[in-house]
């Protein structure tokens, strides 16, 4: 895989003309690059400035010192913004402050219009953007008649419809019913195995458990970084920085403590009763 | 309670009225307006109307929903009339002497004219524009129509973005300004107060809250928008191009021509004239 967003010794500060004091910046000093094609996940409580990161991502927000690079554009160079924005997409929380038009296809159509794509080619892009998020059937609606749910899966449509390289979903899935979050992650597989860079933030545990890396921010800084089973391994250290492992890792990090020779990092229940029926057999066994 | 408020007054429907291009119908609407203000004799007048008429019955849609439209301006009809009546002198014999109340015979016709031309008014410009039109194509059309307008630097597609946002957001506001009353409710906050000042006051915990989440929704969607690489209309392109066809061609055409019959209405001699 090769690499897509370089992040070199980047820091944030929302005030910098104020006095510099390094303690003060929502995000420390923070180094990192992100594959192309790879599905990375990012997690920490209210206030780790993981929302911070993910406006550097793509030139919302410029670092007040440090570098980031998209593709190998620079997001401080205002020539290249739009650039980057078009190959850095990126999904908010709340659905309804991110949809423009009154109706379904002329949202979907936005970026494209803005980007100066020709009106046949728009009209390509709305009806796939729509297909690939199920969203046909609706194209005509006014976006007040959607759940929640499709509501956002439309604000992922029009995001598509950019053609982006990379998609950022910040808590996109936070404000929605249980319905509307597995519509929307089911979108969010499908692009990813229509090979795009997913970056996931979001505080659901189970949602990183399916990622490829996982990386945990607290307080502006990056505290862990790899493989969920890596990171949800270490329950103390996640529950030291008011963080949660999924259901399933905390059940099995607790048989483990009472005893019960089970491994650790395990991120499914399907894992789990695989490794119990081990211990079982092997308990027969003896 | 406040979801049930219509938005606009469009009627979807498949009539010619509603395939026409927005620009088209908004053009023929002004020309409307001027022909109404032309004319000045009842055989003019009576042609408008009849044109508003069957206009309507070429939309579509229902006489009585029609007819609904018109209430809110009975106040006004009723007001012009009056005034018209009884405050129209001429040098002829008053019809009518009873007491200070004079009636001439120029009052009632003015009195009549003005009402021919009030409701030819309001079903003429409703079917023609508002009825049949949604309000995106209506923006559209205002948008391309102006479009002249941006070399004086008249801020041509911020204002038609506006709107569209406006729109866009009616719907979600008045949902959120529901769950505020709740919430409110909730808290004890009573809204069935007497007098104009308490009232204001007593909408001032739903006004404030409405507010703030307002501006905290045009600050999100303005961060949305950027990621979606908005500015402004600079290179920006349409899916949509508004193009005028045969239909909009016949239709300048046939207005052109009852504005020549309207002028040559007005020529008529009767003695219903002003």
């Amino acid at each position: 895989m090769s690499e897509f967003i370089r992040i070199e010794n980047v820091s944030f500060d929302y005030s910098p003309e104020e006095i510099e004091d390094p303690h003060d910046d929502v995000i420390k000093n923070i180094s990192l690059t992100i594959e192309k094609g790879s599905f990375v996940t990012v997690i920490g409580h209210n206030g780790s400035g993981k929302s911070t990161f993910a406006k550097l991502l793509n030139g919302i927000l410029v670092p007040t010192s440090g570098k980031i690079f998209v593709d190998g554009m620079d997001t401080s160079d205002e020539n290249l913004i739009f650039d980057i924005r078009r190959r850095v997409g990126m999904v908010f929380q709340n659905p309804d402050n991110q949809i423009v038009a009154t109706t379904v296809e002329e949202d979907v159509a936005f970026a494209p219009e803005n980007l100066g794509v020709e009106p046949s080619e728009i009209r390509k892009r709305v009806d796939e953007a729509l297909e690939s998020v199920n969203m046909t059937e609706y194209k005509e609606h006014s976006p007040s008649q959607l759940s929640g749910g499709q509501k956002q899966r439309v604000a992922i449509a029009g995001i598509i419809a950019m053609q982006p390289e990379c998609i950022i979903f910040d808590e996109s899935t936070a404000m929605l019913d249980p319905k509307g979050r597995r519509e929307v992650l089911d979108a969010i597989d499908r692009l990813k195995e229509n090979g795009m860079t997913v970056v996931l933030i979001t505080h659901y545990m189970n949602e990183a458990a399916n990622a490829d890396r996982v990386i945990v921010m607290n307080d502006g800084k990056i505290e862990m970084d790899g493989t969920p089973r890596e990171v949800f391994s270490n329950v103390e250290k996640l529950r030291s920085i008011e963080l949660d492992v999924p259901q399933i890792t905390d059940l099995c990090h607790r048989l483990k403590k009472a005893g019960i020779n089970i491994p650790e990092g395990i991120l499914t229940e399907d894992e789990a009763i695989d490794a119990i029926k081990k211990l079982a057999r092997r308990g027969k066994s003896i | 309670m406040l979801k049930d408020i219509t938005l606009g007054q469009y009627f979807s429907g498949n009539s010619i009225l509603h395939k026409l291009d927005p620009r088209a119908k908004i053009i023929l609407v002004l020309l409307y307006v001027v022909m109404i203000f032309i004319a000045d004799n009842l055989f003019s007048l009576m042609a408008l109307l009849l044109t508003a008429l069957i206009l309507v019955a070429v939309s579509g849609i229902s006489y009585k929903i029609v007819l609904k439209s018109l209430k809110p301006i009975m106040i006004l009809i009723v007001f012009t009339t009056i005034i018209n009546l009884f405050f129209t002198t001429s040098d002829d014999a008053p019809l009518v002497h009873w007491g200070i109340i004079k009636i001439y015979r120029v009052g009632i016709i003015n009195a009549v004219f003005m009402i021919i031309r009030i409701v030819s008014l309001i079903i003429g410009t409703s079917v023609l524009l508002t009825y049949t039109t949604s309000p995106i194509s209506l923006t559209d059309g205002i948008e391309r129509l102006l479009k002249p307008l941006k070399k004086i630097r008249v801020p041509v597609h911020e204002f038609a973005m506006m709107m569209t946002i406006a729109l866009r957001f009616i719907p979600t506001l008045l949902e959120e300004t529901d769950k505020i009353i709740s919430a409110q409710k909730a808290r004890g906050a009573g809204f069935d107060s007497k007098g104009l000042i308490n009232k204001a006051k007593a909408f001032l915990p739903i006004l404030i809250p409405l507010f703030i989440s307002a501006f905290r929704r045009a600050d999100e969607l303005a961060t949305a928008m950027e990621c979606r690489c908005y500015r402004g209309d600079e290179g920006r392109t349409r899916m949509k191009v508004l193009k005028y066809s045969a239909k909009d061609i016949i239709a300048f055409f046939a207005g052109i021509l009852f504005l020549a019959g309207v002028i040559l209405l007005n020529t008529i001699n009767t003695s219903l004239s002003i």
